[in-house]
């Protein structure tokens, strides 16, 4: 949206998990125990969230302090943006293994993997349907912040174009510290969708998420949400479907073939640049 | 005055008043100065100089690799991304199609090569062959990534370069014929008569290293100030204006793309000959990303800059050896607090350096103002 490659993003996305992983031990769950019941699953998410959210929120408004700041108010490039994130990316993955050490950490299943219902010869697991449905609502709910609300307009005015935003009276610190923060939250969300999924985090969980991430990004189309959404469908799907033909070591081969292919016709991605147009 | 020194000392200014006494020097004197420091370069790996040692790993070793090789790759990325502003974020690609060009063919990979040239290239001197070949075929590289992607612009390049240096990587690491995950050993050594590339002394590699980064600065230094240097700074700066005054900017970026992989190749084939084993590992997307850090961190734009980054990160982690598990933590601060007191590198590029402080101004009044400017150079 602030046409920044957030490097540090993963990170954030890290801490989400750690947050989620607090919360659970906070309320006694720990790795190896019996599944909780139906409410302890409620309770987890809601804490879970709020927890993760807190933690990856609280360190992307620090990230934006202390790594973009400084630089946006000396009209610094982006490239310098860049490097400074990506130290800031090595600086927090190397507190986390420092603290945590390198090995992955243990998580505890707060949901039991049972199938649900078949789909086209396909299980379906109640820990997919819990992260699909998830996914599903907070892309909906994020939407319409956007679209809505007085600060979601500012986040748009600001990414076409910051100088009128400016003379508008929008105050670019604070909807550059408030995006950070949405997308923290965001982060923080995802970090405890993928603890109840995947069940285990450790300091480099997110590098790969990450460019990922921001391949889907790229794919759907840079600055809008929607295009991220069928992005990240495209490239999900494409990807397994690859794997299934190729073989599982060719699976980000086609990835990045697909995504080499899809630019080379759609040079905006799928969906085009819908918020700012023809800046790109 | 008080206030310009303070103003000064806040913005880490303390390089800019040597250079500015460096240009005002007598060629001639410059040139003396600058044979100096080549001849304590030469002989820097004899030398133990108590505060640049690495403790931890053979000083000589780490001149070779990280530093030169380093110093290689981001003179060439320099071109890339700092002269003609294309963000390039899987150059390790070009590295490993220059490193794997001299694995293949030294061994008997590639034996079948020799058969069919019409002349006996005798086992020792095939190093001087490949190395151009290497160069060659890293520019072919670059050519086909460029002429698909070339159209892209900003972000959008970057993530489809990122794209292609993991194909590369990846590609590498399923085709067994290459040797797969378990990449190719037994790389051959280069051969010049009366000096001896072993396995051991990591020297007559460096001293070569150091020769071929010369040969190359003068070659990119003649480059940047010919018509094609000019395309590039006009590109960097306004592509849509550049275009209208008449400057063919998809061909000259294909040309800085072609260039920027040649030299990539060529640090990847020394690479490859001082090593003896490399695998697909050798070459993770980490090393890209170093590779920009170095560029931009030395001064984006100045090439003589990114050498300096380069050396800086690739002899920073080296350095802190000693505090174990600490030294990448301190190295990304390191990053965070260079990138905050000097947004334009170490050793800015003039320009570059101008167009920022011509910002400064308006930056005082309002903070808004410099967004545009980053936006529109984006």
């Amino acid at each position: 949206m602030l046409r920044l490659i957030n490097f540090a993003h993963s990170e954030i996305f890290m801490l989400g998990t750690l947050g989620a992983l607090f919360a659970a031990s906070l309320l006694g769950y720990h790795a190896g125990d019996a599944t909780p019941a139906l409410t302890g699953l409620v309770v987890f998410l809601i804490v879970g969230t709020l927890f993760a959210a807190t933690l990856a929120g609280g360190g992307a408004i620090l990230l934006e302090r202390l790594a973009y700041r400084r630089l946006r108010h000396r009209g610094a490039g982006r490239l310098a943006a860049l490097i400074s994130a990506i130290g800031a990316s090595f600086a927090m993955q190397e507190m986390f293994a420092l603290r945590y050490g390198r090995d992955a950490l243990q998580f505890p299943r707060v949901l039991d993997k049972n199938r649900l219902f078949s789909l086209f010869d396909a299980n379906v697991r109640a820990d997919k349907v819990v992260v699909f449905v998830s996914a599903v609502v907070m892309m909906l709910l994020l939407d319409q912040f956007v679209q809505r609300t007085r600060l979601g307009r500012g986040i748009r005015a600001v990414a076409q174009d910051p100088e009128t935003a400016t003379l508008m009276g929008v105050d670019i610190d604070r909807v550059v510290v408030l995006t950070f923060l949405l997308g923290g939250i965001m982060a923080g969300v995802a970090g405890v969708l993928f603890e109840v999924f995947r069940e285990t985090t450790r300091f480099n969980v997110g590098f790969l998420y990450g460019i990922k991430a921001f391949t889907a990004a790229v794919l759907g189309g840079i600055g809008n949400l929607r295009g991220a959404l069928v992005g990240g469908l495209v490239l999900g799907v494409m990807e397994n479907y690859g794997a299934a033909i190729f073989g599982n070591q060719w699976r980000d081969v086609v990835a990045f073939v697909l995504l080499v292919v899809v630019l080379m016709f759609r040079p905006t991605g799928i969906l085009g640049e819908s918020l700012s147009q023809g800046r790109a | 005055m008080a206030i310009d020194v303070r103003a000064r000392l806040r913005n880490f200014e303390v390089i800019e008043p040597i250079a500015r006494r460096w240009r005002r020097l007598p060629p001639g004197f410059r040139l003396v100065i600058v044979l100096a420091f080549v001849a304590f370069l030469w002989i820097l790996p004899t030398l133990t100089v108590p505060v640049l040692d690495t403790p931890g790993s053979s000083f000589s070793s780490v001149l070779f690799y990280p530093v030169g090789i380093y110093v290689l790759v981001a003179i060439g990325l320099n071109i890339v991304v700092g002269e003609a502003g294309l963000l390039d974020l899987g150059y390790v690609a070009f590295f490993a199609i220059g490193a794997y060009t001299m694995a293949i063919l030294g061994t008997d990979i590639g034996a079948g090569f020799w058969r069919i040239l019409p002349f006996d290239v005798p086992m020792n001197w095939r190093f001087w062959v490949i190395l151009p070949i290497g160069i060659l075929v890293s520019m072919g590289a670059g050519l086909i990534l460029g002429s698909p992607t070339l159209r892209l612009r900003g972000d959008y390049l970057a993530i489809v370069t990122l794209g292609f240096g993991e194909i590369v990587r990846l590609t590498a690491r399923n085709t067994d014929s290459i040797g797969g995950p378990r990449g190719i050993a037994n790389i051959p050594h280069p051969y010049l008569p009366g000096i001896k590339f072993g396995i051991l002394d990591p020297t007559p590699y460096y001293r070569l290293l150091l020769l071929i980064i010369i040969l190359v600065v003068l070659m990119v230094r003649r480059l940047e100030r010919s018509r094609v240097g000019r395309a590039w700074t006009a590109i960097r700066e306004d592509e849509d204006a550049a275009e209208l005054m008449g400057v063919p900017t998809f061909k000259y970026k294909l040309w800085a793309f072609a260039m920027g992989a040649g030299i990539g190749g060529l640090a990847g084939v020394v690479y490859a000959s001082r090593v003896n084993a490399i695998t697909p590992d050798s070459f993770q997307l980490v090393l890209s990303i170093l590779f920009l850090a170095a560029v931009v961190l030395g001064g984006s734009g100045n090439m003589y800059g990114a050498a300096l980054g380069a050396a800086v990160v690739a002899y920073l982690p080296e350095r802190f050896r000693s505090f174990g598990d600490r030294r990448v933590l301190i190295f990304g601060v390191a990053m965070v607090v260079m990138m905050n007191f000097r947004p334009e590198g170490l050793l800015p590029s003039r320009r570059r350096a101008a167009e920022l402080h011509d910002v400064r101004p308006e930056d005082e009044l309002d903070a808004g103002e410099s967004e545009v400017v980053e936006a529109e150079s984006a």
